[in-house]
């Protein structure tokens, strides 16, 4: 479990990214942090394995403080995979990137050489195990730095923007991963301002603007209330922009599947339409 | 990049999409001659931008007729201030010190970032740094523009922005737009041709609306914007006729169900 106390984090020139954070997340939960760049996302994140502690206020990961925790054994329980996956690559060859954390956290030897093969295959790299991870196309880069951190099997994977730079299938795939390691018991928070991603996963939303936490609850309100949506600059899912221009036709602003939609829009156009 | 044909015309507002890797980063390196001559690798066949053959002529010729915006600005711009940034190149082509000023103060007015000039680009937003790097190539006066997914790491309202920008240079200023771009719904309603690229390969070019009412474009990796599936699954479920054209924006699927209404 996840809690933040009143958190406050001020950089060192001054800046306050964070003012007055209190959250709670519960193991298993899908959680996107969402908001316009610079709303304090990242900041959040890094709070998570101790990166960055609070100015003032605490946060507790599994109850331990981490103020009083090292960022390497938060780092057992917290995965961060950073917006820029090269950052954190460094070994000759991707087998290697993979072994790396694992050697660090004392794995025996067998179930390393496990490990690696099953996170190379989740994350279909399997056929690049020999090669440089620098060669790597960005989609598959962002799988590699997934592939690291669900090789040690923390509890908590967070990600932070996943689909910057991703085509739609990278996108597709991605939410099948998410979905996968969350079915494993994994509790997964998502930093990201990709509505179209997000409306498709459906995770528990948290607004951010300007530091501080302005909504908190499921897709289907969150993604639906445009002018919150607009005081975070953020524009709505395309699905609800749709829905909640045809207010004249009786529909209220809604997340569904496109196919959902004409169906109703079918339903209640049918009347107007003279067939011949 | 395998076997590609095209022409390009003046004016033109085109989209190139497809899968990450496909070669649209390839395509538009080969517009402003950084392919053949800066990267590695053969180039085969001739490339002739505005009747100069790329072969023949430098990067720093061409880019005055074709300039490059990058995804991420900070590749970009390096300057201490964003008059320095807009000025840099301008001075390295030896212009006179008036024509820079007249130039710099005019790209600034076409993207509305007056108010930034004596900034440090340090302190810029993502979005205010893509038009301060779209600025530093209008200072060019180059006919076209090629943006490589220049709004992928921003958000949402600041990539409207920027896109909403981008269309007025082409529809005010007929510069001649290349972008390749996955945020193809904020796009689609005004790129006069989306030419889908798999594999090195061209597999459609043509006005969007076509392309996407007539082929499935999934497989491409090209995101197709909920509004289209919503109008092909309606024009399934009711009669054919009664869309006259694949609406690609939310606007106009509405105003075709008002006039349904009013009639």
């Amino acid at each position: 479990m996840i809690v933040f106390e009143n958190v406050e984090y001020v950089y060192p020139n001054g800046f306050k990214a964070l003012n007055g954070i209190n959250l709670e997340v519960n193991s298993g939960e899908v959680v996107a942090l969402m908001g316009e760049n610079g709303a304090g996302k990242t900041t959040l994140l890094k709070h998570l394995n101790g990166l960055l502690k609070p100015t003032s206020g605490r946060v507790l990961i599994d109850g331990v403080d981490t103020r009083h925790s090292t960022v390497a054994s938060l780092s057992r329980k917290v995965g961060i995979v950073f917006q820029n996956a090269e950052d954190m690559f460094f070994s000759p060859t991707i087998q290697e990137e993979i072994e790396f954390a694992l050697n660090n956290f004392h794995f025996p030897g067998d179930v390393i050489k496990k490990r690696v093969d099953w996170a190379l295959k989740f994350m279909e790299l399997e056929e690049y195990r020999e090669k440089s991870p620098f060669l790597l196309s960005g989609g598959e880069k962002k799988r590699l730095a997934l592939a690291i951190i669900l090789a040690w099997s923390p509890d908590i994977v967070a990600l932070d923007e996943p689909t910057v730079g991703q085509d739609m299938l990278q996108k597709e795939k991605m939410i099948q991963i998410i979905r996968q390691a969350n079915q494993q018991g994994k509790t997964i928070i998502i930093s990201s301002h990709d509505v179209e991603f997000i409306a498709e996963l459906k995770p528990r939303i948290i607004l951010m603007s300007k530091g501080r936490i302005v909504r908190d609850g499921p897709s289907e309100e969150v993604l639906t209330d445009i002018p919150v949506l607009q005081e975070c600059r953020l524009l709505p899912p395309q699905i609800v922009s749709l829905t909640s221009k045809l207010d004249f036709l009786g529909l209220k602003p809604k997340l569904a599947r496109p196919e959902e939609v004409a169906n109703e829009i079918a339903r209640r156009v049918r009347h107007l339409v003279n067939y011949s | 990049m395998r076997e590609v044909n095209l022409e390009i015309n003046e004016g033109e507002f085109v989209i190139l999409a497809g899968r990450s890797g496909c070669g649209k980063s390839t395509l538009l390196r080969c517009f402003n001659g950084l392919i053949p001559h800066f990267y590695d690798g053969e180039m085969i066949g001739k490339v002739e931008v505005c009747g100069l053959d790329t072969r023949q002529h430098p990067p720093y010729i061409l880019s005055q007729y074709a300039g490059m915006v990058f995804q991420n600005p900070d590749n970009q711009l390096f300057a201490l201030t964003v008059e320095a940034d807009i000025a840099f190149a301008l001075e390295n082509l030896s212009f006179p010190r008036d024509e820079i000023k007249k130039r710099v103060n005019q790209a600034l007015e076409i993207m509305g970032i007056e108010e930034l000039r004596d900034k440090s680009t340090l302190e810029l937003s993502g979005g205010q740094k893509q038009k301060v790097a779209i600025a530093s190539i209008l200072a060019m006066h180059p006919k076209i523009l090629l943006l490589d997914e220049p709004t992928s790491s921003l958000d949402p309202f600041s990539a409207k922005q920027l896109i909403d920008t981008i269309i007025d240079l082409n529809e005010k200023h007929r510069i001649t737009i290349l972008i390749a771009e996955h945020r193809l719904e904020m796009l689609l309603p005004y790129a006069s041709r989306i030419i889908i690229i798999d594999n090195g390969r061209v597999v459609l070019d043509g006005n969007p609306r076509e392309i996407l009412e007539k082929h499935d474009v999934i497989p491409y990796g090209v995101s197709v914007p909920r509004i289209v599936k919503v109008v092909t699954h309606l024009k399934k479920t009711l009669n054919n006729s009664l869309i006259p054209w694949a609406p690609l924006s939310v606007e106009e699927f509405v105003d075709i169900i008002r006039r349904w209404e009013k009639k």
